[in-house]
């Protein structure tokens, strides 16, 4: 048994230096926080039109109202609960859609090469066309094809979406499955692993890992833009402030919509945070 | 003959990289190839395992044309184990589980047996308190041998190991020189690739040296190392014990 370390004099100098300069900084950046808050709170509330945008834009009472749908005007966390449920599915199909594609991106052969074209065509026209147009061409364009059996504007607003999505997330999947360096599938190929099974055990496996971070960054964009189903009809929280906006010519229940919004992307924003900080730790650990 | 190959040829554009290149290699029989850098040594053993598809000749393992664009290259890999100069452990996984993927995956092994067996091997190999880590926490020696083992569990016919020894210092060298003496001492047939002089000479049955893609000469370890017959191999040599390594 040795001893327990005895830091040395040297060394307690050392720690008794960066706590008083941890304390120092932290000091400096509480007062200049404090400054720059008071401020801009100065600035805001001092500035000529206040008192009319707090009344237009903050109204109490009919943020209440518009949250809870009193008089008979509908409810915009009724219209949330839409949204959530959208958000949940259109995430999965989205993350799902955009492995496939990623995948028949990656395949090789000329038996292959239909399949890759037409997602390659896929990703190439999706990520350029704007969610908005889309949304327009699936929940008016389809419908006008009365074809029978055809689904109700919510759920081809949220095809939209997916399909939308599912082009960026199959670019960061493709990024993530090129990273991969090809001794890794040598090695695996070597050791007797089909293409498939090195794909599957091997490849995605570590692909995923390293493009968590930008995959969550895009369920963050994914989730807000779900909003925009709202332009296709279906009463979700948006569209619920709007028939509030447009009934009591008050912009409170936008901004009431607006802070669910937030509310609803933090706990995501925060695991993207996590996650990122923590890939970033194990790059450094490793070598 | 184990492994024959026959008039193999390989290019790379314009660049002959095997030329016409011939070499048999008994069972039980531990075969080095040593050549300058470039000479196409890690080509050839990537030929064998068909991870590169040659462009003229054959290859044979146990008399059947593996070359044969018949052959499910899967099925023959099953046989042949091959270790990377680089080690390409799975960094993803644990020791236990790089070694026991193919058992599992490819030979459909029941989990608890293959992992057993892993842990046999990982004993063997002085490893068994590494089984649990990521590869990136273990030194490059370690990471050798747990390359070698990962080949080993799939009981291949044929091992093929592309210079094992040449980003391990000399102590490490010494470990996985041991482990080869010892599955060379169980019957196992190495064709092993090398610039490492000494190691060749203590393991191997016959060195074959490699120039322009072709095999300019080959024999016992004590007559190419000792007494080469061909001037190149004397000049080549001639310039390894000008960098020491012999
Ligand atoms: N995928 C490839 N594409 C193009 N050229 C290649 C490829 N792989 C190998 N070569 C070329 O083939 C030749 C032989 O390479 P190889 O790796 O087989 O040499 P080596 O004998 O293993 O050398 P070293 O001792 O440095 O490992 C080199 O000229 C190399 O540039
Ligand atoms: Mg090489």
């Amino acid at each position: 048994m040795t001893a327990p370390h005895q830091p040395s004099r040297t060394q307690l100098e050392r720690i008794a230096y960066r706590r008083k300069r941890a304390i120092r900084s932290t000091l400096i950046a509480a007062f200049s926080t404090a400054v720059v808050g008071l401020l801009l709170y100065l600035g805001v509330t001092g500035s000529p039109g206040w008192a009319r945008v707090k009344s237009s834009f903050l109204d109490w009472d009919i943020a209440v109202k518009a949250l809870t749908g009193r008089d008979n005007y509908p409810s915009i966390l009724s219209g949330l609960w839409l949204n959530i449920r959208l958000m949940v599915i259109c995430t999965a199909c989205a993350l799902a859609l955009g492995l496939l594609i990623a995948i028949l991106r990656t395949l090789r052969g000329p038996v292959t090469f239909p399949v890759r074209a037409l997602a390659t065509t896929y990703t190439y026209s999706f990520r350029g066309l704007p969610l908005i147009i889309v949304i327009y061409l699936f929940a008016f364009g389809i419908p006008g094809l009365r074809l029978q059996g055809t689904p109700s504007v919510t759920v081809l607003g949220a095809a939209a979406i997916v399909v939308t999505y599912g082009a960026y997330l199959a670019e960061v999947f493709r990024a993530g499955i090129e990273s991969v360096h090809p001794s890794q599938v040598a090695a695996a190929r070597s050791l007797g692993l089909s293409y498939r099974r090195t794909m599957r055990h091997v490849v995605l496996p570590q692909a995923i890992r390293r493009v968590t971070p930008p995959l969550l960054n895009d369920t963050v964009a994914l989730q807000k833009d779900v909003g925009l189903i709202s332009l296709a009809g279906p009463i979700d929280a948006i569209r619920a402030a709007q028939i509030n906006q447009a009934g009591t010519a008050n912009f409170t229940p936008y901004v009431v919509a607006g802070v669910l919004f937030v509310l609803l992307a933090l706990p995501l924003i925060g695991v993207t945070d996590w996650v990122t900080l923590r890939a970033a730790r194990r790059q450094n650990a490793g070598n | 003959m184990l492994l024959s190959c026959t008039d193999v040829r390989k290019t790379f554009g314009a660049n002959v990289v095997l030329d016409n290149l011939s070499l048999d290699v008994a069972e039980h029989e531990v075969v080095a190839l040593i050549g300058a850098s470039g000479s196409g040594k890690s080509t050839l053993l990537r030929c064998v395992n068909l991870l590169t598809e040659i462009d003229d000749g054959v290859v044979r393992l146990d008399g059947e044309d593996i070359t044969d664009p018949r052959v499910d290259p899967d099925l023959v890999r099953q046989k042949i184990g091959l270790v990377f100069q680089s080690y390409n452990l799975f960094p993803h996984m644990t020791v236990l589980d790089n070694i026991t993927l193919a058992p599992v995956r490819v030979h459909k092994r029941p989990v608890a047996e293959a992992r057993s067996q892993a842990m046999e091997w990982l004993s063997r190999v002085g490893l068994a308190d590494k089984s649990g880590s990521y590869p990136d926490r273990l030194s490059g020696g370690q990471q050798q041998r747990v390359a070698i083992v990962r080949a080993l569990v799939n009981s291949p016919r044929l091992l093929l190991l592309d210079e094992v020894t040449s980003a391990l210092d000399p102590e490490l060298v010494g470990e996985v020189l041991t482990m080869i003496r010892e599955l060379k001492g169980e019957g196992m047939t190495m064709v092993l690739a090398t610039h490492e002089m000494g190691f060749a000479r203590q393991v191997a049955d016959r060195v074959a040296f490699l120039d322009k893609g072709r095999v300019l000469e080959q024999g016992p370890p004590s007559q190419v190392l000792g007494d080469p017959a061909e001037a190149r191999t004397r000049q080549f040599l001639a310039r390894i014990i000008e960098a020491g390594r012999l």
